[in-house]
């Protein structure tokens, strides 16, 4: 029986147990259909609602999708942020970058080795790992590569969107077991300053990461309130809070403790950043601090002149967001913005600012300072530091130009 | 107030608040900002924010001991130093063989057509690479054992033998002008192959705070 037809007889036999005339009754399907294919009634209130149902929708209107880059093993998609409001990110909209496909995983099948510079190698059933003490942090996750189509002089774009530019940022509440945890149980021996994550996706991907930045990690088996969605790495990922996308591992399935990296391909050949003077830095993790304004964004218009309301999202891989600053002259002056509470380290937080348009064009911009005093720098601050072409970690400060029309494109053209 | 509990109540949270600041700043979680909170959000925060309840024993217990052979099973990365390279060899004319079955349809006849990731590139560069070729961004030659054994032919992962790793390996740095046409590659030679962008890799130096951007 599938699961319409099932849904629909439970929906009949609610009705036929009680007392509703014949005409009224709707059951689940034909509710499904009125909101795919009619428009709501004309007043709400004469025509009887639909009965509960086991997994909630959203409004018929409400269709806010992710951008898809290809269909291809090795892909992404992105973030409507454009889209969305507050922090926590749905998790069906929750970025994706995979490099091999997901993976089906089976809950029971499951398991995670831990082992190297241990003094118990050991092996977690995933019954296992849920039954340790748990806990949840609200927590970004950005792929490192978010930014860079807005990096290069020549290549600055207009007609684009907050979430095709920075899509690879989604906030999620993470719940599993703290990696320390384990690392305990299994007992780290002297001498070891490294781990190796590995996945069990298709290309086997791997990350080394240093111990001394694993304080925050966890072996993540929830997202948002249910379990771990496929596309990010059910039924077990790494999540180590503030570091870059790519050494979250997900599908984990194997944790070596190492006195050395391992240099595998996506810490050499990718996630690497050249700095123009024919060197590249490496291991480059921490996600520093950043800010986007999502409101008004392309491909916003504003209808009229008056007052409107800023909003956008900051964050930092260090901690936590200390203040966000607007300037609505292009860079000239700025002034703080309202920070939305509370605000967790390394986490998105909300930030707004109500400014008066004026009609004329006008030219938008966020920067975000963090609680270690780092201020998110102009472009040109870091072509100045890494050189007009380099990959990864572009933190650089947006713009929107409103023209005299409403219309809203992204700016950073004006300023290069 | 958002509700309407008694002032007793109130003060309470108020004190849970404060409670909660102190030890948040304690636990490692920063203190909340000023400003606009809620005694809601305050005692929300509070909550507990260390990763083990303080009667926590040493060892759970839960887990199971992983064997020798469990770990041989699945511990199969290769390090630069060539820990974890297994026996077998291959030649460039072996991989040349491997390339043309397995290779050639996503990295094109020479490994520069693509429609996949360009493998072979020679030209130094003095700011930044054409694209990121074994030949001129790889700085270590056992990352392509590492990654080939496990990750490829992308749609049958996992399936050449040894020997067809270290073959086609060889055939890839022969195309790169790494080694000559009748090099060997084995767990001996390969983690000896000097690759030209060695020591273009530099230890991350940004480090946050107030100083310069890096």
């Amino acid at each position: 029986m599938d699961s319409s037809s099932k849904l629909s007889r439970r929906a009949w036999i609610t009705t036929a147990s009680g007392v509703v005339a014949a005409g009224l009754i709707r059951t689940q399907t034909d509710a499904v259909r009125l909101d795919a294919q009619e428009a709501p009634p004309p007043d709400p209130t004469k025509v009887p609602g639909r009965f509960v149902s086991p997994v909630g929708r959203r409004a018929p209107a409400e269709q806010p999708e992710r951008l898809l880059r290809t269909q291809a093993l090795s892909s992404s998609s992105r973030t409507p942020l454009h889209e969305l409001m507050g922090t926590i990110t749905p998790s069906d909209l929750h970025f994706e970058r995979h490099h091999a496909g997901i993976p089906d995983i089976r809950l029971e099948a499951h398991e995670l080795l831990v082992h190297g510079m241990v003094e118990r190698p050991m092996v977690f059933t995933m019954a296992d790992l849920m039954r340790y003490p748990r806990v949840s942090r609200i927590r970004f996750l950005e792929c490192s590569a978010n930014g860079g189509g807005v990096y290069r002089r020549e290549r600055m774009p207009t007609e684009v969107t907050v979430q095709a530019i920075d899509g690879l940022l989604s906030t999620s509440e993470w719940t599993g077991v703290p990696l320390s945890t384990i690392l305990r149980e299994v007992g780290v021996r002297d001498g070891a300053s490294w781990i190796l994550a590995e996945g069990s996706d298709s290309a086997v991907m791997s990350r080394s990461v240093p111990l001394e930045l694993l304080d925050e990690a966890l072996l993540a088996y929830g997202q948002n309130g249910e379990m771990i969605r496929p596309e990010q790495g059910y039924p077990l990922r790494l999540f180590i809070p503030g570091l870059e996308g790519n050494t979250n591992v997900k599908w984990l399935r194997r944790i070596e403790i190492t006195d050395r990296p391992t240099h595998s391909r996506d810490e050499t050949s990718r996630y690497t950043d050249p700095l123009g003077d024919g060197t590249a830095r490496q291991f480059s993790l921490v996600m520093d601090a950043k800010s986007v304004i999502t409101f008004p964004s392309y491909p916003f218009v504003l209808p009229e002149e008056g007052w409107w309301e800023i909003r956008g999202l900051a964050w930092s891989g260090r901690g936590r967001i200390t203040q966000v600053d607007v300037s609505t002259d292009g860079g000239r002056s700025w002034t703080p913005a309202e920070l939305q509470g509370p605000v967790f380290s390394k986490s998105t937080v909300r930030f707004r600012h109500v400014f008066e348009w004026n009609g004329r064009d006008t030219l938008l911009l966020s920067r975000a300072t963090d609680e270690t005093g780092y201020v998110q720098p102009t472009v040109q601050q870091l072509w100045e530091a890494r050189g007009p072409q380099t990959s990864y970690h572009q933190n650089h400060q947006r713009a929107w130009k409103i023209a005299r029309t409403g219309e809203v494109t992204f700016g950073l053209g004006e300023l290069v | 107030m958002r509700w309407g509990w008694p002032t007793q109540t109130r003060r309470a949270l108020a004190a849970v608040a404060v409670i909660a600041i102190l030890s948040a700043c304690s636990t490692g979680e920063p203190a909340p900002p000023s400003g606009s909170m809620v005694p809601g959000d305050a005692a929300v925060m509070a909550g507990t924010t260390g990763d083990l309840p303080a009667n926590a024993p040493n060892r759970f217990g839960f887990g199971r001991e992983a064997s020798e052979s469990r770990i041989a099973l699945w511990d199969i990365d290769v390090r630069p130093d060539g820990e974890g390279l297994p026996a077998g060899s291959g030649t460039v004319a072996q991989g040349r063989e491997v390339y043309a079955l397995q290779c050639v349809a996503c990295h094109g006849p020479t490994g520069t057509e693509g429609p996949n990731d360009r493998l072979v590139g020679t030209e130094p560069w003095t700011d930044y690479p054409s694209g990121r070729a074994i030949g001129n961004y790889w700085p270590y030659a056992t990352t392509l054992y590492d990654y080939i054994r496990k990750a490829m032919p992308q749609l049958t992962p996992g399936t050449l033998s040894d020997d067809e790793v270290y073959a086609v390996i060889a055939y890839l740095l022969y195309l790169n002008e790494i080694v000559p046409e009748d090099a060997v590659m084995n767990a001996e030679t390969l983690p000896a192959v000097q690759m030209p962008a060695r020591d273009r890799f530099v230890v991350d130096d940004r480090t946050g705070g107030v100083g310069p951007i890096r």
